[in-house]
């Protein structure tokens, strides 16, 4: 059994928070410079070339991108070999996210109870999802994740006989309310099948996937491709002041679900989708 | 062509500016989120007093990250203003003549915005870093205990923006997404 030290948890978490608060990724930061060129509105693509210029100065300077540095969301993907010593897990990770807002400049954006609203002052807790998995490593991503773009994702209940235009529908309806509140262009992952909070876990996950990797699985991959355009058509356009450049992109997530039902899940994300993985 | 302005902004030069128009300000701005307009309201109920005197001044909604050392502040973007939606009117109807945000504003505001003259502004949402460049100063005037919700003073220089919302009502988050409609 493989041994793996707390501290080592502690301090990938913590350059996790700092990194994906700071750099933005590749594959987002090409899509906003493919969507430059394309965008038809002016407004639009003065917008879009600025999120480009705003994520060169966050790199440089090591600033956030946007300083809604979110409410921390970690991964860990457990190897079932991988023996934990020196602490507990959970602590080990918040101890993380306590340091890197602390030592990265990053905004400490959570209150401890929804409704007294104190806040804690060092952005814990984090929102963390454990997965067992075979092999001896661990796999730690931390998505920390605005509520500009949080707060206009919505669950829908479908019936089975809604089929996929009652999927198409749901997401749709989701983009068109959220309009120019999650500071698009934006990026929708959207979770299919499981039961109510598994959908929303999916939605959740699917925002981890890189923007120009398409679904493996066929009929998904085409079902991507067609609310990725219609999405585009919408004419919301970049900060919802019109054009072609909505969505940065769409991906989906499924799960088996049961004979009586369709949850679908639509977790909208804006340009800034965070997301760093490390591997001990 | 850019506007430029210099905050705290009239009443009259409120009135000249049309949604479209691009804009930069210089001059004093105060931020303030949705925790300190309520803490500000009922405290206005209580005292018959705001945290700073509010006729002609702007309000950024915005919640700074914490400034590195040296930096008069951290990353610096728009919140969604809705949030601010219940209390608008009644800061605006109490001398306000600005906003600065992102995302769509309610009738009432709108209605207030006619009706005493004031104007909404966007400024990009997600592009924190960038913004951050144009505060020269920043300074915590009320409600400390709040953090990054606390009440800033900011000292700002051709800060950039468009007018979403202006104080005839017209709105660009109506009028443009049509142009590129195509479903």
């Amino acid at each position: 059994m493989r041994e793996i030290d707390i501290n080592e948890i502690t301090e990938t978490v913590k350059k996790l928070c700092i990194e994906s608060n700071c750099i933005l990724n590749n594959d987002i930061y090409s899509a906003v410079k493919n969507a430059e060129d394309t965008e038809v509105s002016e407004i639009g693509k003065d917008i879009l070339k600025k999120l480009i210029k705003n994520a060169d100065i966050a790199k440089e300077k090591m600033k956030p991108i946007c300083q809604d540095t979110g409410m921390t969301v970690v991964f860990v993907d457990i190897g079932q070999e991988v023996h934990i010593k020196g602490g507990n897990i959970t602590d080990g990770i918040n101890e993380g996210v306590r340091q890197g807002y602390s030592e990265g400049f990053l905004r400490k954006s959570v209150v401890s109870d929804p409704l007294l609203r104190v806040n804690t002052k060092d952005n814990t807790p984090a929102v963390i999802h454990y997965n067992i998995v075979s092999g001896d490593n661990i796999k730690i991503t931390v998505a920390p994740k605005g509520f500009g773009s949080e707060n206009m994702s919505k669950i829908h209940m479908l019936k089975p006989s809604q089929g996929i235009e009652g999927v198409k529908d749901a997401v749709m309806e989701t983009v068109k309310l959220a309009g120019s509140n999650p500071c698009p262009p934006m990026i929708v992952g959207v979770g299919i099948g499981g039961n109510f909070e598994l959908s929303a876990y999916l939605s959740k996950k699917a925002l981890l996937r890189p923007v120009d990797r398409s679904s493996e699985i066929p009929h998904i991959k085409e079902l991507e491709k067609e609310l990725y355009e219609n999405i585009n058509k919408t004419g919301i356009g970049p900060q919802g002041l019109g054009g072609k450049t909505t969505v940065l992109g769409v991906n989906i997530e499924t799960f088996a679900t049961h004979i009586a039902g369709l949850p679908v899940a639509v977790n909208i994300s804006c340009h800034v989708t965070r997301h760093g993985e490390a591997v001990l | 062509m850019t506007v430029k302005l210099v905050a705290p902004i009239t009443r009259d030069t409120v009135k000249e500016l049309k949604a479209g128009d691009i804009v930069e300000i210089s001059g004093i701005i105060y931020t303030a989120r949705d925790a300190a307009h309520k803490r500000m309201l009922e405290e206005y109920e209580r005292s018959g007093k705001l945290p700073f005197d509010i006729k002609n001044q702007t309000i950024y909604f915005a919640g700074p990250s914490p400034a590195k050392p040296g930096e008069p502040i951290g990353s610096v973007g728009p919140t969604t203003s809705c949030r601010m939606d219940a209390y608008s009117p009644k800061t605006i109807e109490l001398g306000l003549t600005v906003m600065i945000g992102k995302g769509e504003r309610s009738k009432d505001v709108i209605d207030a915005m006619k009706k005493y003259k004031a104007v909404y502004i966007g400024a990009i949402g997600g592009a924190g870093a960038l913004l951050s460049n144009h505060i020269k100063k920043s300074e915590v005037i009320a409600y400390d205990d709040l953090g990054a919700e606390a009440i800033h003073r900011l000292e700002v220089f051709e800060f950039p923006g468009i007018v979403v919302i202006d104080s005839d009502g017209n709105n660009l988050y109506e009028t443009e997404f049509l142009k590129y409609k195509e479903i």
